[in-house]
């Protein structure tokens, strides 16, 4: 054995000594300690290495980031409209279908449904504007309802509009009768929008909650349209009839889609009615 | 020809009036955008086509309203008359001049509507009708008439620009 191989057995023997000295725990607080200054070590240059990539590649980060955000922001606004017209279109389904439901509960009459795409610019007059017009049939006179009740009826039709005199036009008188009290009398329109019974017979009970329908006498409205209900009665023994203020059934700040009663003809009694005696 | 932008500004007016200012209600009253835009154009120093403007917002309200065309075609000529016969008085103060046009104008056609309404036989208490609806589109119309003064004025200068003009 040369000394060459005798200096190399040596050196394999003194690290294999080391090796199962350590594994076998002799050399423990040694090898913490230095294990520990490792770690420090190995923290501290990782510490400064992660610092070094974020201020390397933080720029290239921000416009990929902005970008991104733009993205993001536009796809929200996106869907943001998406939900708002989702919303409208619910909103425009559940009243059709309202619609519907009245339709079908109603098959004596046939209807036509028209959108609301004005009102008259004068605020003495209660007048709507519908999207439907004579190239749909649609004739002066006809009736205008929603599920909740009576709306009006058609005043002026052109080719593709018509304008819809409300209940609530200061001019607008319906004949109604009132079913609990099972009496007739007349609606009338204000200036504020609101409907008030006259007509009222003073022999007649009538109370709050009093349901109003139209009475069809005189030929103007079909019968047995839903008005409104009786809020407050106004009795005064020194006048001739009664008179009620009345809660319309139909919210006619919220008219959006209206029915228009196609099958009735409105009938001019005008000519039936006796001439003044000279 | 350059007039003709009457035709468009106009039938935007009547639209937005009938579709968006009507639903915008203080108590029953609402502002007459029409009537805004033509006193507005006419209390314009350069503007020579006021009547013409005034005659177009007539027949436009006339189709769409169910008011008598009476009632339209005195009360809003009868603001352009207002309106320029004051622009020559009070041609320093332009926004004095607006605000007495749309006080005086506002309440000539709500009485013209409310005598003409009356007469046709449709009952209308006066008291209701100045407390629901004149006094309230009144103080509307005075909210608006400065937005929209300053919208006609630039419209006017765009229209007759000021070297043509001199």
């Amino acid at each position: 054995m040369n000394s060459r191989s005798l200096q190399t057995t040596i050196i394999f023997l003194v690290v294999g000594g080391i090796l199962a000295l350590s594994l076998g725990g002799f050399f423990g607080s040694a090898s913490r300690q230095f294990s520990s200054v490792l770690i420090d070590a190995q923290t501290w240059l990782s510490s400064r290495f992660l610092g070094l990539q974020d201020f390397v590649t933080a720029p290239r980060d921000i416009v990929s980031l902005r970008t991104r955000n733009a993205e993001l922001e536009t796809q929200v606004s996106q869907l943001q409209a998406q939900v708002i017209e989702l919303q409208q279109r619910v909103s425009e389904t559940e009243i059709l279908a309202a619609l519907v439901d009245f339709s079908r509960s109603n098959p004596e009459s046939t209807y036509k449904a028209a959108a609301v795409i004005g009102r008259d610019p004068s605020p003495f007059l209660h007048y709507i504007i519908i999207n439907r017009g004579s190239n749909d049939d649609i004739r002066r006179g006809m009736p205008v309802v929603t599920n909740q009740g009576l709306v009006g009826r058609v005043d002026a039709v052109i080719a593709d509009a018509a304008r819809v005199q409300l209940i609530t036009d200061p001019a607008s008188a319906v004949n109604v009768y009132l079913q609990n009290a099972e009496t007739s009398a007349v609606a009338f329109g204000s200036v504020t929008g609101d409907v008030s019974l006259d007509m009222i017979s003073q022999s007649t009970t009538v109370e709050s909650g009093d349901l109003i329908l139209t009475s069809g006498l005189g030929g103007g409205y079909p019968s047995d349209l839903i008005i409104g209900q009786v809020v407050t009665i106004r009795s005064l023994e020194f006048e001739l009839f009664q008179q009620a203020t009345v809660q319309p059934a139909v919210d006619f700040t919220r008219l959006d889609i209206v029915l228009v009663i196609t099958n009735f003809r409105p009938v001019d009694i005008a000519p039936l009615e006796p001439l003044p005696s000279p | 020809m350059r007039n003709t932008i009457a035709f468009p500004l106009l039938g935007l007016a009547v639209i937005l009036q009938s579709s968006v200012v009507s639903q915008m209600r203080l108590i029953s009253g609402y502002a007459d955008l029409p009537l805004l835009v033509i006193a507005a154009w006419a209390l314009q120093e350069r503007v020579k086509s006021a009547w013409h403007w005034g005659i177009v917002a007539c027949v436009m309200i006339s189709f769409v309203s169910n008011m008598p065309w009476l009632v339209v075609g005195i009360g809003y000529l009868g603001v352009v008359f207002l309106a320029q016969t004051l622009q020559r008085r009070v041609w320093q103060a332009p926004l004095l001049a607006m605000f007495s046009v749309i006080f005086v104008g506002t309440l000539f056609i709500h009485l013209l509507s409310f005598g003409v309404l009356s007469l046709l036989g449709t009952p209308y208490p006066f008291n209701d009708v100045v407390g629901f609806i004149t006094l309230p589109s009144l103080l509307l119309n005075m909210l608006l008439s400065i937005p929209v003064y300053a919208l006609m004025r630039d419209l006017a200068r765009w229209v007759y620009p000021l070297e043509e003009y001199e």
